[in-house]
């Protein structure tokens, strides 16, 4: 079956099971975790932040794939060999390039990535305030039209008559 | 026989379209009548032509007619029967043919409801509604047709994958879509409002009901989608902030604000071109979201040139009705003028910043969606944008969002006071902060996340029942006036509500959660949380299409029996592919989720389990949203606009 025959919305569940690379495994196994508590939970929380590489949107902490394994063994490997969460994730970063981190660098061309969000949230917030303040200085409204009138009309004639037919409880 | 009928009748459907998108149109813009009236007999036409394509293609399913293409692809003699007919949209052709079901569903339901509208109106809003038909009946028969023959068939077909084996195939697809493909009506109303120039409070209360029940559909879908995915995954994930998640959750964020938008046009005459937007970005968005996920370019900028034809067309259909439709609204904003006045302190400006917060944070999603399409396709680097980043740049603005819905949603109309507003909400202000402070003394960890998200949550829910409280004025007698409040209160109270208990019960389970991972020795009893949970046997069983292992795990609590839950592991032999079905123990304040793993050489079983608090009151808050929305599509306001017929109250009319 081709990928992109599969359905819309479960192309994702589908993915992120990450069929067709070799025999499931699982995740986080338990022979791969370390006995100190302290670098284990650090372990866990760097995998969330590193890619599956072989999968489509899924941290290795979670895949199922036999990469995502490598590589959870190679943070923790790093680990206790003595490495900082940051040189950890530098290291792995050097050997699989940036498209392992699911948080990308806030660097280059990243910067509009990170920056979009609250450039848009202070151009909106100035044009809301702008609009806000010109409604509060306008000149009262007009009245009704003629044809407004009528149509307000005709539709508090059929409330009235629906409410005696079935009067509210 | 059939097949061959469903495959005419789909193109009669298409041809049928053309005629509702040219006559009515055209009838509208001349005044001519008769050509007006087309459009209600053709929409109705098109729902039967399209329903019968369809009955025909689960005829074919539920036959296993291995001579199609897509059952051979998508299905198997051995699969159980719910599943063949639900794997008739579980596949890219058979998921576009419901897509345009229920499109023309929404088109003969405007057609058949839409008796209250004026003619003109109701023309052109069903005219538009035939071209996005045309559009996607072209599609499907030109680049994806279900019908299409193999010359020789085979004896079985490949089976469905056995992930979508599941009830959610059932009900998750058909829901997501009716919302989805639903803000096709707003978009057609405001489509037809700026051919015709003019928005008034009638037009806010024409197009709110359908909005409102898009709403409703796409929000029950998608926690129908968590949900699915909370119990088959495996692990008891429930957001993963997948392109495809995005693809539904940025057509329900602008489908909100147009919600909120919508009612201040209908009560105030203000924010129209805003609102008129609004109707335009949350169809584009499910456009998008089509695109983004039939084309495949977001996996890989690559997958789009395996494929140029689909994912071609797709963007062509996107680039003419969103092109189109905003150089329409860029041509005539200007003449829809707000008449509203209103002062800075307002329930219109509390409703400003609603839309400001929803509509960027949707802006963020979609600039996080994209954002590894634009890098490699402008800059060559192949980079990933998953979770960390949208938690991290998502969460700001549903903090934000809960924290002025409270005070939003009862400042005054025209003029609020913001100290009056303020001074009505100390009691449910302190209720929240005394509850996070409980909770921040009661857990363990040293998580900011668990006592915020549970002040937050209450905040907003204490200032809901706040909200509909105080809606029932003074005496004694404001019991009996709460139950008699409008449906439309109660809806407000309760989607509002909702929200509360949603962002509570995500910060909670995140924040508390807690995780095993073993190797388990049957007869072996292991700690979870406060509870034992021993692991009694592992079988074998077989299944209709699959084998499976399942294990039979007792969870004790204080010495009591509290459970028996039996995970299982599946393989299904026709797709080579092995599942692993969790075992939960439901419960209002926790979920225990067990999983069994691999067998170990050393003996015993891979086993991790889970204690998931308050797991259940992240959907318990979305269908309580939900619940909202639809006591709000049953007030009377609703009803007497629907039941309304055009008299002599219409005399614009001709």
């Amino acid at each position: 079956m081709k990928i992109r025959d599969l359905s819309l919305f479960f192309k994702a569940l589908v993915l992120i099971l990450n069929l067709g690379v070799g025999a499931v495994a699982w995740a986080v196994q338990p022979d791969e975790i370390l006995s100190d508590p302290a670098l284990e939970a650090r372990a866990r929380s760097l995998s969330q932040e590193l890619r599956c590489l072989v999968c489509r949107n899924e941290n290795i902490d979670e895949s199922h794939a036999e990469l995502a394994r490598d590589l959870r063994v190679l943070v923790r490997e790093r680990l206790q060999d003595g490495d900082t969460d940051t040189e950890a994730l530098a290291f792995i970063t050097a050997r699989y390039g940036e498209y392992v981190l699911l948080m990308p660098r806030a660097t280059g061309a990243n910067w509009v990535l990170y920056l979009a969000g609250p450039l848009m949230l202070i151009i909106g917030a100035g044009l809301a305030f702008l609009f806000v303040r010109r409604r509060s200085v306008a000149p009262d409204e007009a009245p009704l039209s003629v044809q407004d009138q009528a149509q307000l009309a005709g539709i508090l004639a059929q409330a009235q008559k629906s409410e005696l037919k079935d009067p509210p409880q | 026989m059939i097949v061959e009928l469903g495959h005419f009748t789909l193109i009669l459907a298409l041809m049928v379209a053309c005629v509702q998108m040219i006559l009515p149109m055209i009838g509208a813009q001349t005044g001519r009548r008769s050509l007006m009236a087309t459009a209600v007999p053709t929409a109705i036409l098109q729902l039967i032509l399209i329903g019968v394509s369809f009955a025909a293609l689960t005829y074919a399913f539920v036959q296993s007619d291995f001579s199609l293409r897509i059952v051979v692809e998508n299905s198997h003699t051995l699969k159980p029967m719910l599943y063949k007919i639900s794997g008739v949209w579980g596949n890219h052709e058979g998921s576009l043919l419901l897509w345009v079901l229920i499109l023309a569903l929404f088109g003969a339901s405007a057609a058949l409801f839409g008796g209250n509208l004026p003619h003109k109106l109701r023309a052109r809003v069903l005219s538009v509604q035939g071209s996005i038909g045309v559009a996607f009946l072209a599609f499907m028969i030109l680049t994806s047709n279900p019908f299409e023959r193999l010359t020789e068939p085979p004896f079985n077909g490949n089976d469905l994958n056995p992930l979508l084996q599941d009830p959610g195939l059932a009900f998750h697809p058909p829901f997501l879509y009716l919302g989805y493909v639903g803000m096709s009506m707003a978009f057609s109303f405001a489509i037809a409002a700026l051919i015709e120039g003019r928005v008034d409070a009638a037009w806010g209360r024409w197009v709110r009901p359908w909005t409102l029940a898009a709403w409703v559909f796409l929000t029950i879908g998608i926690a129908m989608g968590s949900w699915w995915a909370y119990y088959e995954l495996g692990w008891g994930g429930f957001w993963f902030w997948d392109p495809v998640e995005n693809a539904s959750f940025m057509p329900w964020l602008i489908a909100t604000a147009l919600l909120h938008s919508a009612i201040v046009v209908e009560k105030r005459e203000s924010l129209k071109s805003w609102t008129m937007l609004l109707a335009i970005l949350a169809f584009g968005f499910s456009l998008i979201g089509t695109f983004i996920v039939r084309s495949g370019v977001i996996t890989s900028v690559h997958a789009f040139a395996n494929d140029p034809e689909r994912g071609v067309f797709i963007l062509m259909i996107l680039a003419v009705f969103m092109g189109g439709a905003l150089m329409l609204y860029a041509a005539r904003a200007s003449t829809l003028e707000s008449k509203g006045v209103f002062g800075l302190v307002s329930r219109e400006t509390a409703l400003v910043l609603n839309n400001l917060l929803l509509a960027v944070s949707c802006f963020v999603v979609f600039v996080g969606t994209i954002w590894p399409l634009v890098a490699e396709m402008l800059w060559q680097r192949k980079l990933s944008v998953g979770a960390p980043f949208f938690d991290a740049a998502f969460s700001p603005f549903i903090v934000l969002l809960a924290l002025a819905l409270p005070l939003g949603s009862i400042l005054a109309w025209k003029r609020g006071k913001l100290g009056r507003s303020f001074g009505q909400l100390w009691g449910a202000l302190v209720l929240a902060i005394a509850l996070g402070a409980l909770v921040f003394a009661l857990q363990t960890g040293r998580s900011a996340l668990g006592p915020v998200g549970a002040a937050l949550g209450a905040w907003v829910v204490f200032g809901a029942v706040n909200d509909m409280w105080g809606r029932t004025g003074r005496g004694a007698v404001r019991f009996g006036r709460l139950l008699r409040l409008p449906r439309a209160d109660w809806g407000r109270g309760f989607s509002h509500a909702g929200l509360g208990v949603t962002v509570f019960a995500v910060s909670a389970i995140t924040a508390w959660q807690s995780e095993d991972i073993r190797v388990v020795q049957l007869g072996e009893t292991f700690p979870l949380g406060a509870y034992m949970i021993r692991l009694d046997a592992v079988e074998d069983a077989p299944g209709p299409n699959y084998a499976a292992q399942i294990a039979t795990m007792i969870i004790h609590a204080n010495g009591q029996e509290v459970n028996r839950l039996y995970p299982e592991k599946r393989f299904y032999p026709v797709q080579g592919m092995p599942t692993t079905e969790a075992a939960i123990d439901q419960g209002f304040f926790r979920d225990i989720y067990l999983v069994l793993g691999d067998k170990q050489e050393v003996g015993g079983w891979a086993v991790r389990s889970y204690l998931k608090p308050f797991a259940n009151w992240i959907w318990g808050g979305c269908l309580m949203m939900a619940l909202g929305g639809f006591l709000s599509l049953s007030d009377r306001r609703h009803r007497v606009a629907a039941g309304a017929r055009p008299t002599q109250g219409q005399p614009h009319e001709n």
